[in-house]
């Protein structure tokens, strides 16, 4: 057993012990949003053209009184909707992992590494490969479906109610993923029609996305944080075991069904946006952790707010590297999530012999 | 050794055989059983000899990867004292690819080139494994985790290499890098024969403190296993076997873990089979190139896609069978 909460506010000066901790958590918000519109600005201007922070700017609020158009150009039609679409994808992916740790009570819980969003990719690679479905506004159904079906199936062959073991969840989502890898490698060999756009996509990348389309993702992104919204009290009583959750008066089985359709919204918007990118939703809520705390209610906004400024800074840092081509940003998330991962993995404890 | 390791070996040697001999056969040209029989002993048409002599080293090659892979993953899985310590879980796997994609791009492709580059790359996955895993050493669970870490940063920087090559050589590298026993030929069938020449001795050589060293440690040195130099000498051996399967065919994943565990319900002995794993090693690969082949009509999946998705199927089943195992 893996614990990663541990009761909020349990000692005697409770009141001012708790009034501390919501400044300290109001500090972070404050300085994550600051690093999101650093990152923001920064997406906006590097790239194969390098921008000056007077364009980017004059992109963005001055656009067409005819003095920079080209530059306004690249950051109105290019830039900007690639930042947008990353600060989505990275709001979507960083809440579903904190859902999913707090509700698995296992800090390795993330729908990359768990082969949920493999799971999503199978189902629209299916689309593509048989029904020649390809419009993000179709294909998100049943990246939906793909993802529930992951989430289904990780927590049953994870070991079911107690999902608690790492080692165990964490196999689960490599097995389900080469499952996964292998059907998508064998419906793109029957069907080849669709084969150069699939494999750009499912890399992970926020490049060429039609934008048109984010307003068909938005539904389920909207539903998805709405429902997080509502179970927050209830995963916080989880977080404290599951009889003590029943004492509270939260219905464990209710709040684990309503977040697994969550975490599937979720991991269904950022996977039909983007392709299936891991290890963002891993890391962030370690790190908010770190920072203030155990309330998930508080975890699960900061990761909201700062899983999009990794997944921008890795896009960043994807295009800086390899510039003048780039690196597509699953691949730099791979890299450096795995690195934070190796280090996640050295600070558990309880991970038994 | 007792008589139902012995009847489990030759039955899979048998059946290994006859997968063989029907992948051999069929292809755009097919051949009968009997034809390909026939050919072999040198009693066989023209044509049907040039078939046979195209595709006998492919069907070899898997073989001899499939025996490595065997081998490797039941020396490893003892000496880690874990089911689920196998290369391709813990990294090795993946740092050999790594090696071996660095080598093809940096240095071009000969098969005895990537084996070495496949070889560095594995021993320094390896390496960084064992300092991650330090306080506990290799029998914690932790490795799982750490090599399944490891795992996706190597995976990335495969990618990333991938996106900084030339045309030709990411091309390349991209067929190596699935796993893929096309175009096999006796080019590659010669450096894997020496080398596992060279290998598989010596891993009997150490078999019998291998053995002992599955009892554990201080029962081992209390018999006068000298376990500080085994060890690391049967982990480099293992490595190194790994690596040559990976040069030769490119990764292919989950054999190394399957291999031993399912000689172990076949067998019903303890201890690490070596001989059996490595029949059975030799049987999956065969048999998942043979699907791979055969399996959607005229479309050819490559090896290393099919053992991914029947390996990920098996170790769905392994831990669903294994609920409350004490590594869990």
């Amino acid at each position: 057993m893996v614990t990663i909460a541990s009761p909020p506010g349990t000692g005697p000066d409770q009141g001012t012990s708790r009034r501390a901790t919501r400044t300290a958590s109001m500090a972070v918000l404050a300085g994550s949003l600051l690093a999101l519109a650093a990152v923001v600005v920064l997406s906006i201007a590097i790239g194969s053209n390098r921008l000056s922070l007077g364009e980017v700017f004059h992109g963005l609020f001055a656009y067409g009184d005819g003095e920079h158009g080209y530059t306004d150009a690249v950051v109105r039609d290019d830039r900007l909707p690639r930042t947008l679409l990353g600060l989505l994808v990275g709001m979507a992916l960083g809440l579903a992992g904190a859902l999913m740790q707090a509700v698995t009570r296992n800090p390795v819980a993330e729908p990359g590494l768990l082969g949920i969003n493999h799971g999503a990719a199978v189902m629209i690679v299916f689309a593509g490969a048989l029904f020649d479905i390809t419009a993000p506004t179709s294909i998100i159904w049943f990246a939906f479906a793909g993802a529930l079906g992951g989430t289904a199936l990780v927590y049953v062959v994870g070991g079911g109610r107690g999902t608690s073991s790492p080692i165990r969840l964490v196999l689960a989502g490599v097995a389900l993923q080469a499952v996964f890898a292998g059907i998508n490698q064998g419906m793109q060999v029957i069907n080849t029609h669709n084969l150069d756009k699939m494999r750009a996509w499912l890399v992970g990348s926020l490049v060429n996305r039609d934008v048109g389309a984010l307003s068909g993702l938005l539904p389920f992104f909207a539903a998805g944080v709405v429902l997080a919204l509502v179970l927050g009290r209830a995963l916080n009583a989880i977080a404290l075991g599951e009889d003590t959750a029943r004492g509270l008066g939260a219905n464990p089985m209710l709040t684990r069904i309503g977040s697994m359709v969550a975490v599937g919204l979720l991991s269904a918007a950022a996977t039909a946006a983007c392709g299936p990118i891991a290890f963002v939703g891993l890391m962030v809520p370690h790190l908010v952790r770190l920072l203030v705390g155990h309330d998930e209610r508080w975890v699960s906004a900061l990761s909201m707010v700062l899983a999009p400024v990794l997944l921008l800074g890795c896009d960043v840092l994807g295009r800086w590297v390899g510039s003048p081509a780039e690196i597509q940003v699953g691949i730099v998330a791979d890299v450096v999530g795995g690195l934070a991962f190796l280090f996640v993995v050295r600070r558990l404890k309880a991970v038994r012999r | 050794m007792n008589r139902r390791s012995l009847f489990s070996i030759a039955a899979l040697v048998l059946v290994m055989l006859a997968v063989g001999v029907l992948s051999i056969g069929t292809g755009e040209f097919q051949l009968s059983f009997g034809d390909v029989l026939k050919t072999l002993a040198g009693n066989g048409t023209k044509a049907q000899y040039l078939v046979v002599t195209d595709r006998l080293p492919r069907a070899l090659v898997g073989v001899l990867v499939g025996a490595a892979l065997g081998l490797a993953g039941s020396v490893f899985q003892t000496l880690t004292r874990n089911p689920l310590g196998s290369p391709d879980i813990i990294g090795f796997t993946t740092g050999s690819a790594t090696g071996g994609v660095a080598t093809i791009l940096v240095l071009g492709g000969s098969p005895v080139l990537i084996a070495g580059g496949a070889l560095v790359g594995g021993l320094l996955t390896a390496g960084v494994v064992a300092l991650f895993a330090a306080p506990r050493g290799l029998q914690s669970s932790r490795i799982v985790l750490l090599g399944i870490a490891l795992s996706a940063v190597l995976a990335g920087i495969n990618s990333y290499l991938l996106s900084r090559a030339t045309t030709d050589g990411a091309g390349q590298a991209t067929v190596w890098l699935v796993g893929n026993l096309a175009g096999r030929d006796w080019g590659y069938f010669a450096p894997l024969a020496v080398a596992l020449l060279l290998l598989t001795p010596a891993v009997a050589a150490l078999s019998r403190p291998l053995r002992m060293l599955e009892m554990g440690d201080d029962t081992s040195i209390g018999i006068g296993v000298p376990v500080q130099r085994v060890r690391p000498a049967l982990f480099v051996l293992s490595v190194a076997l790994v690596a040559v399967a990976t040069a030769a065919a490119g990764p292919i994943p989950f054999v190394a873990l399957c291999a031993p565990q399912l000689v172990k319900r076949l067998t019903r002995t303890p201890g690490p089979n070596l001989i059996a794993s490595m029949c059975m090693g030799a049987l999956l690969v065969v048999c998942a190139d043979y699907a791979g082949q055969r399996l959607l009509a005229a479309s050819l999946l490559p090896v290393g896609v099919v053992a991914a998705a029947l390996g990920g199927l098996y170790l769905i089943f392994f831990l669903v069978t294994r609920r409350r195992a004490a590594w869990s």
